[in-house]
């Protein structure tokens, strides 16, 4: 399998605080690479950097032929990728539909891409004229992810997506992941819960204390639940 | 005059200066709304356009109202260059910094004012209305020309309104407002859309000078006043909401008329005040404004 994204010797910092030390990482073609690490392993920061909010101070970002740490962070969706920070962060004093023209704004797309986001989301249609704040954590969620499809990424760049949501749209998020994966998006997931991942992920990268300790494939981590342990602390 | 007649000229007078005043907060709050930048030197581009507006109505011969459109048109437009190559040049350069960027426009409200003093000199000048034409009431005439601000005002706001709601220019400005993070991750270049609205907020600025200056003269001093009631409007009527600022600008500017003709400017400007201590402790975040987020 070819690699979308390849991140070498990754350095990050905010201020004097170094957060990610020499982070290596290559994400597949259409696959779904978990993230997992305890508070403050540098999961978000991972992210963040990828999308040019966090600075890299070295190491580089390449997806495809193209070196990201070189761009301005507006011009990184403007190549394909795509994120859904953790807490949603919507444009919460707009509507549904503007929150999702803000998507589709980052890549040109029209109407087209905003159906077909839409049919994936169908309830969302229905709230188009909705101020985003007033949705429900789940609703959010999903505006949240459909907003980023607006820019029919090549990666997607997912941060704690089912955090805080009941277990009836976690299962649906997680449809909403293996729905992506079969369309040929390629897909990092950040999670705390490894129940939570085993069932999409293709394989999962352990981060700690801001190094990139294993990736291993998700058949090697069911065989050996020990390693979650060790890298997560809890089972 | 009877107190009836007396009261309308009053609340006339009160409007045109509301209109007037409600231009130049939107430009400040605009500023502050989108950038968190509290721009100090916002009554120099108020100063800078009249001086401009002077300017250029002096280069056109004939028609007084040649004069004046000229300086409609291009006032605006020389001091929002300005104000770009300020955001270039310093406020990009201090990364916005809400301490560092109040020390940096104090500068610029200084370097301005002294290069209007160096350039223009230290007298007041007239601009000739456009036209002289007066409406005629029952009880006195009035100038056609201050109820033509009051219209013109009410038209920019409308305008300024309609490109925040309706057009793709507005939503980026105000997803710029809400989450400049998010913003950049949507393609959105925070860096420019500040330049961007730095410029628009001089320009509202300006406007507003170039239809005051046939009412009152051009003067290299003429920002100090505007600029403390524009932040009385602003904060009365909410940071970064239009219609507080709308709904402030016509209650200062009406009771100020009002009360400076019944009984004295220096208790208008000290009942401002008051309300704007009052609206500060018991309502911070303005008549209209939003908590913060």
């Amino acid at each position: 399998m070819t690699d979308v994204l390849a991140i070498q010797g990754l350095d990050c910092a905010y201020g004097e605080v170094q957060v990610l030390y020499g982070v290596s990482l290559s994400l597949r073609r259409g696959e779904v690479l978990c993230l997992l690490g305890r508070n403050g392993a540098g999961k978000t920061t991972l992210l963040k950097a990828i999308m040019g909010l966090v600075p890299a101070r070295a190491g580089s970002v390449r997806l495809g032929e193209t070196e990201l740490t070189a761009l301005p962070a507006w011009q990184v969706p403007k190549h394909g990728v795509a994120y859904v920070p953790q807490g949603r962060r919507l444009f919460a004093e707009m509507t549904v539909a503007e929150n999702i023209e803000i998507g589709l704004m980052a890549r040109g797309k029209g109407a087209a891409t905003r159906e077909a986001v839409l049919d994936l989301f169908p309830l969302l249609r229905e709230r188009l004229k909705q101020r985003s704040g007033t949705l429900s954590g789940g609703e959010q969620q999903m505006l949240a992810m459909a907003r980023a499809l607006c820019l029919e990424p090549e990666v997607l760049l997912l941060d704690e997506p089912t955090e805080g949501l009941m277990p009836s749209m976690i299962a649906k998020i997680r449809e909403t992941v293996v729905e992506l994966r079969r369309r040929g998006v390629s897909t990092i997931l950040v999670e705390q819960r490894v129940d939570a991942v085993l069932s999409v992920a293709d394989r999962v990268a352990f981060l700690e204390n801001g190094h990139n300790r294993e990736t291993v494939d998700v058949a090697v981590l069911r065989a050996d639940p020990e390693m979650v342990k060790r890298y997560v602390g809890v089972g | 005059m009877a107190f009836g007649p007396h009261l309308l000229l009053a609340t006339l007078e009160g409007l045109v200066m509301a209109a007037v005043l409600a231009l130049m907060a939107l430009g400040l709050s605009l500023v502050f709304g989108v950038m968190r930048v509290v721009n100090v030197a916002h009554g120099e581009f108020f100063m800078l356009g009249a001086v401009l507006a002077w300017y250029f109505s002096t280069l056109a011969t004939g028609h007084p109202a040649i004069g004046f459109l000229l300086a409609l048109v291009l006032s605006p437009l020389v001091v929002g260059a300005i104000a770009f190559a300020a955001e270039r040049l310093v406020l990009r350069r201090i990364h916005y910094n809400p301490e560092a960027t109040i020390v940096a426009t104090i500068g610029l409200l200084y370097v301005l004012q002294q290069a209007a003093l160096t350039f223009y000199g230290p007298d007041a000048n007239p601009v000739v209305p456009p036209f002289n034409y007066r409406v005629l009431l029952p009880w006195f005439g009035y100038s056609g020309y201050k109820l033509a601000v009051i219209g013109a005002s009410i038209l920019l706001i409308t305008l300024t309104w309609l490109v925040l709601t309706r057009t793709r220019i507005g939503l980026v400005m105000r997803a710029t407002q809400y989450d400049r993070e998010t913003a950049q991750a949507f393609g959105i270049p925070v860096d420019r859309v500040y330049a961007g609205v730095f410029a628009l907020g001089a320009m509202l600025a300006a406007v507003a000078a170039v239809l005051i200056v046939p009412i009152q003269q051009a003067h290299y001093l003429m920002g100090t006043d505007p600029l403390l009631l524009s932040f009385i409007v602003v904060i009365i009527g909410g940071l970064g909401s239009l219609r507080g600022t709308v709904v402030a600008a016509l209650l200062i500017g009406v009771s100020d008329g009002v009360i400076s003709v019944f009984f004295s400017p220096t208790l208008a400007k000290m009942l401002a005040t008051l309300l704007v201590a009052m609206v500060l402790v018991f309502r911070p975040q303005g008549l209209f404004g939003t908590a913060a987020r």
